[in-house]
């Protein structure tokens, strides 16, 4: 039964399982757990990021191909949303419109991107994205008669997801049952419904097609898989979920701009966290979000400390201070790529496998085995 | 058999022909906008700037498609060598701020060639350390190259934000660049996109007499077309390569000098920004061709020119419409590079 | 017979995951012009791609005047004396006839005794000199593929199906010039399909099948033996005649 939910396509390794079980038990009952905004606003990002990343890991790890427009689409889902609650009121009826059309843009636009470029090369894919992805940040900073510009939008959310809403009369746990907690858990129920969707895609027929071609692109083809078309699907998909992650952002936050959305450094943070937990596994994507939004949430506050520290060594501080993060984050970017290639979830795998004493694991060693 | 059968069978093409359609699409461009414009000294304003723009965007781009006929290698960090070209020269000017406010012409002049040197060298030497440490690994991976590379250029921009600071920096143009000349009734250009259209002008002549007069230009334009056969015939083509690419970014941190002076405004994210012209310009060229690399520079510049003053709004977003209707007429760019 | 020029010994090569050649052994004696037969796909392109180091042999010993070949880079092996003309012969089409053998002269100039020897071999070459080599039609990008490897005095010519796709008074052409080039001492491994012209041309044999050579021995015991023709490369003679 629990296999068939995730769709036979199990950790494969006990510590994995185990760090897996306790995030998904920490963010089920996160509103219980911690007391404060801070912590459930962690645990609301994580949610969303999860579901960011495990949509990208269906286009990076599974289909092999680089795409910079991810936070485009999510930025599709955030305005969707946005534009139609301050537009036309705080109603559920706005909303669902917004997702409609966010869902149908993010769709329609990459497919014409996936057409265009991967009918030619699939490096051209990389390199266009990246230009479409700025392009529509630079509109979406400029046209801000509808988008708010640089400042974003504010908005209300519908009623019962606000905070003065209460679902229940008494505290549960001693914690009062607010619109904000009905939120999160609309969140966490959409994240993990579409994590398991994700799961069942990529295990598939149409899940192995797209490996089989990011194995070997022409002998896919000369199986008779149409390749354009297997990547322009992929490509859809994986933008359509990342608007609903856009969507659920949007109703947390209930303000969304270019920054919390469209900016390139989420881009790179997505590509960090698909990385570091392991390209081409989903279950990466959760590992690399925890860890990484933990890391960001709390690290600058310990580099700041460290970058005080060091005050009487030149330039120390600069490289130690709080917002060098991303010299760091790319640094270990490079270096997950060279020496880490498939990543925690792969590692963790690989270790299992060595001490069952069985044959590598075939899907991390053929993560390393990476070709275009 | 006689040599007369071999003649009779083997009809000789008269000469390479050269495809002018997309040189025609460019001046097409050029004639379209007029009308739209309206007014010719405007127009003649737009289109010294949009060449000015064009010709820095060929220096610059001109390495990431030469490096990619090559050796296949895509390298996503090219635009960083923009910034550090551009910054570099802040190491000439800060110290000699009286030959830029000099009305002496030789010492402007002395300046800018400076400025120039320093930045080529130093974007040089990175490119060196840059393919030695970031490239050379993953060969013949793109999708690890173009991870890899990206993160380079996180980590080089984050380098500079860490020396020059994160806010923009304003650097002045030397005296006698400053301001405006009168070419005729109501038509002012400003001097410096002369300048730059001649200094671009110049790169380009001295690029095609390497590619075209010298051996090494020959071996690279061999290695782009057939990279095996020149390693067949006794050549390195890593040392090529390594040759090519060095020299495409000290030439993308020639372009980075001449942006900086353009723009007056340094930004860290700058080489980011003209990364993605310069993709739309190899995607419209043809990658790895250097005459479709011209072409689409100049295309691009001119589309964002002339829609930066007609709808300021859209000049991006018309320059990605332009890649669509050229990638519809021809997938392969404007000058496809025909590879064995 | 003194030491052969080229020998090559239990020669595998893996492409991918396909085990292409499986043990090549056969010798090119020096001053001779052998002939490398087979049916497609038997290996011979892959061998004179293992020579020249194109694709890396996974075991076994090319032997080169007394140097072992097998683990060198291409351009080292090349910058030893041998020179390749390839399949689809690869010329240059960006360049002009010109530049594509100012390229094969390594010394950066073409030396004009050997330049007016290749044009006694292929006169038509005179008239295409100044084009680009993407202009030329397939029989005169073959000559230009040919002259290139001429264009220095190399020790060894491998050369890969010239006779492809050419026309029969081309082919009479090519093969009066390899007669000169033979005549003139080179040593010549030559990959044929075309046994007309491969017995015309040969001194030795070797036959490939299945990524091993079957045969090997003298070009005229071969040519005198029909029964082992027809064995060892089944119809291709008829196709040929």
């Amino acid at each position: 039964m629990l296999s068939r939910v995730i769709s036979g396509d199990g950790p494969r390794s006990p510590v994995l399982t185990a760090a897996l079980l306790l995030i998904l038990v920490v963010l089920a009952f996160a509103p219980f757990l911690f007391s404060g905004a801070q912590p459930l606003n962690v645990a609301a990002k994580i949610c969303v990021f999860i579901l960011l990343v495990a949509s990208y890991d269906l286009l990076l790890g599974y289909t092999g191909i680089v795409s910079f427009a991810h936070t485009m689409f999510f930025g599709i889902g955030g305005y969707g949303a946005a534009i139609a609650l301050s537009r036309l009121g705080p109603s559920w009826s706005a909303l669902a419109l917004g997702i409609v059309v966010a869902i149908v843009v993010a769709g329609l636009l990459a497919l014409v991107i996936g057409l265009f470029s991967l009918r030619v090369r699939a490096i051209f894919f990389a390199m266009i994205t990246l230009a479409v992805a700025t392009a529509f940040l630079v509109l979406a900073s400029q046209l801000s008669g509808f988008t708010g510009g640089e400042d974003g939008l504010n908005y209300s959310v519908p009623e019962s997801l606000r905070p003065s809403f209460r679902l229940l009369e008494q505290p549960v746990f001693g914690t009062v049952v607010n619109g904000r907690i009905v939120t999160y858990y609309i969140l966490f129920f959409v994240v993990l419904a579409g994590f398991l969707l994700l799961l069942r895609i990529v295990n598939s027929p149409f899940g192995s097609v797209l490996q089989a071609i990011r194995e070997n692109e022409f002998r896919a083809e000369a199986l008779g898989y149409p390749v354009v078309i297997y990547r322009s699907i992929a490509s859809v998909v994986s933008a359509v979920i990342a608007a609903v992650a856009g969507v659920l952002l949007a109703l947390w936050l209930r303000y969304t701009g270019p920054d919390t959305t469209l900016s390139f450094a989420i881009m790179i943070d997505v590509l960090l966290m698909v990385v570091i937990g392991g390209m081409g596994t989903l279950y990466g994507a959760v590992i690399g979000s925890v860890l990484m939004i933990i890391a960001e949430n709390y690290l600058p506050a310990v580099f700041g400390k460290l970058g005080a520290a060091a005050a009487g060594i030149p330039f120390a501080p600069l490289i130690l201070s709080a917002d060098r993060w991303l010299l760091w984050l790319g640094i270990l970017f490079v270096l997950s790529v060279y020496f880490f290639p498939t990543g925690i979830v792969g590692k963790l795998r690989a270790l299992w496998q060595n001490r069952k004493g069985g044959a590598p694991q075939t899907r991390s060693a053929r993560a390393e085995h990476e070709k275009e | 058999m006689s040599d007369g059968t071999a003649q009779r069978e083997e009809a000789v093409v008269a000469s390479p022909p050269i495809d002018w359609l997309p040189i025609l699409l460019t001046v097409a461009v050029a004639v379209i906008a007029l009308p739209l414009i309206g007014s010719v000294s405007t127009w003649v304003t737009l289109t010294v700037a949009a060449l000015a723009m064009g010709m820095i965007i060929f220096i610059m781009a001109s390495g990431l498609t030469l490096v990619f006929g090559l050796m296949d290698v895509i390298n996503f960090g090219h635009g960083v060598f923009i910034s550090v070209g551009a910054y570099m020269s802040l190491l000439v000017l800060r110290p000699l701020m009286g030959w830029v406010d000099s009305p002496s012409l030789m010492l402007n002049i002395g300046v800018l060639i400076l400025c120039i040197f320093v930045a080529m060298a130093a974007s040089g030497l990175f490119g060196l350390l840059f393919e030695r440490v970031i490239i050379r690994p993953v060969y013949r991976q793109h999708l690890k190259q173009i991870l890899v590379t990206m993160g380079g250029l996180i980590v080089i921009e984050q380098l500079l934000h860490v020396f020059f600071g994160g806010s923009p920096i304003t650097i002045a143009l030397p005296y006698n660049f400053r301001g405006g000349l009168s070419i005729g009734p109501d038509t002012i250009v400003e001097r410096y996109r002369l300048i730059a259209v001649v200094i671009g002008v110049a790169v380009f002549v001295a690029m095609m007499l390497v590619l075209n007069r010298t051996r090494i230009g020959l071996l690279v334009r061999a290695g782009v077309e057939n990279p095996e056969m020149v390693e067949a015939l006794g050549y390195r083509i890593r040392r090529i390569f390594v040759g090519v690419f060095v020299a495409g970014s000290a030439l993308a941190g020639l372009g980075g000098v001449m942006w900086g002076f353009y723009q007056q405004t340094l930004t860290i994210g700058m080489g980011l920004q003209v990364l993605v012209l310069i993709f739309i310009v190899v995607i419209i060229g043809g990658l790895g061709s250097i005459g479709g690399c011209l072409i689409g520079s100049m295309l691009v510049a001119l589309v964002a020119n002339y829609t930066a003053f007609l709808e300021p709004k859209i000049a991006l977003v018309s320059n990605i419409a332009l890649m669509l209707v050229v990638l519809m007429w021809r997938p392969q760019g404007l000058y496809p590079v025909v590879k064995v | 017979m003194s030491e052969p020029l080229l020998t090559l010994e239990g020669v595998h090569t893996h492409i991918g995951r396909y085990h292409i050649l499986q043990g090549v052994d056969f010798a090119v004696p020096r001053g001779s012009f052998t002939v490398l037969l087979g049916r497609n796909g038997a290996g011979k392109t892959t061998t004179l791609r293992t020579i020249m180091g194109l694709w890396k042999a996974s075991r076994g010993s090319i032997r080169f005047a007394g140097q072992d070949l097998a683990a060198r880079p291409t351009p080292e092996i090349a910058a030893s004396g041998i020179a390749y003309v390839p399949e689809n012969m690869s010329v240059f089409s960006g360049l002009t006839v010109r530049e594509n053998l100012i390229l094969a002269a390594r010394s950066g100039k073409i030396d004009d005794t050997r330049l007016e020897w290749i044009f006694s071999l292929f006169p038509a070459m005179q008239r295409f000199f100044g084009l680009a080599a993407g202009t030329l039609s397939g029989g005169q990008k073959q000559m230009l593929a040919i002259s290139r490897a001429l264009i220095e005095p190399r020790d060894l010519i491998l050369i890969d199906e010239p006779t492809k796709g050419l026309a029969p008074a081309i082919v009479a052409n090519m093969i009066k010039a390899f007669r000169e080039v033979k005549n003139a001492g080179t040593t010549v491994l030559l990959v044929e399909q075309n046994f007309m012209a491969a017995k015309m041309l040969g001194d030795s044999v070797a036959v490939m099948d299945d990524g091993r050579v079957v045969h090997r021995g003298a070009m005229a015991e071969l040519a005198a033996d029909h029964a082992l023709q027809h064995r060892l490369l089944g119809l291709h003679m008829e196709v040929h005649q």
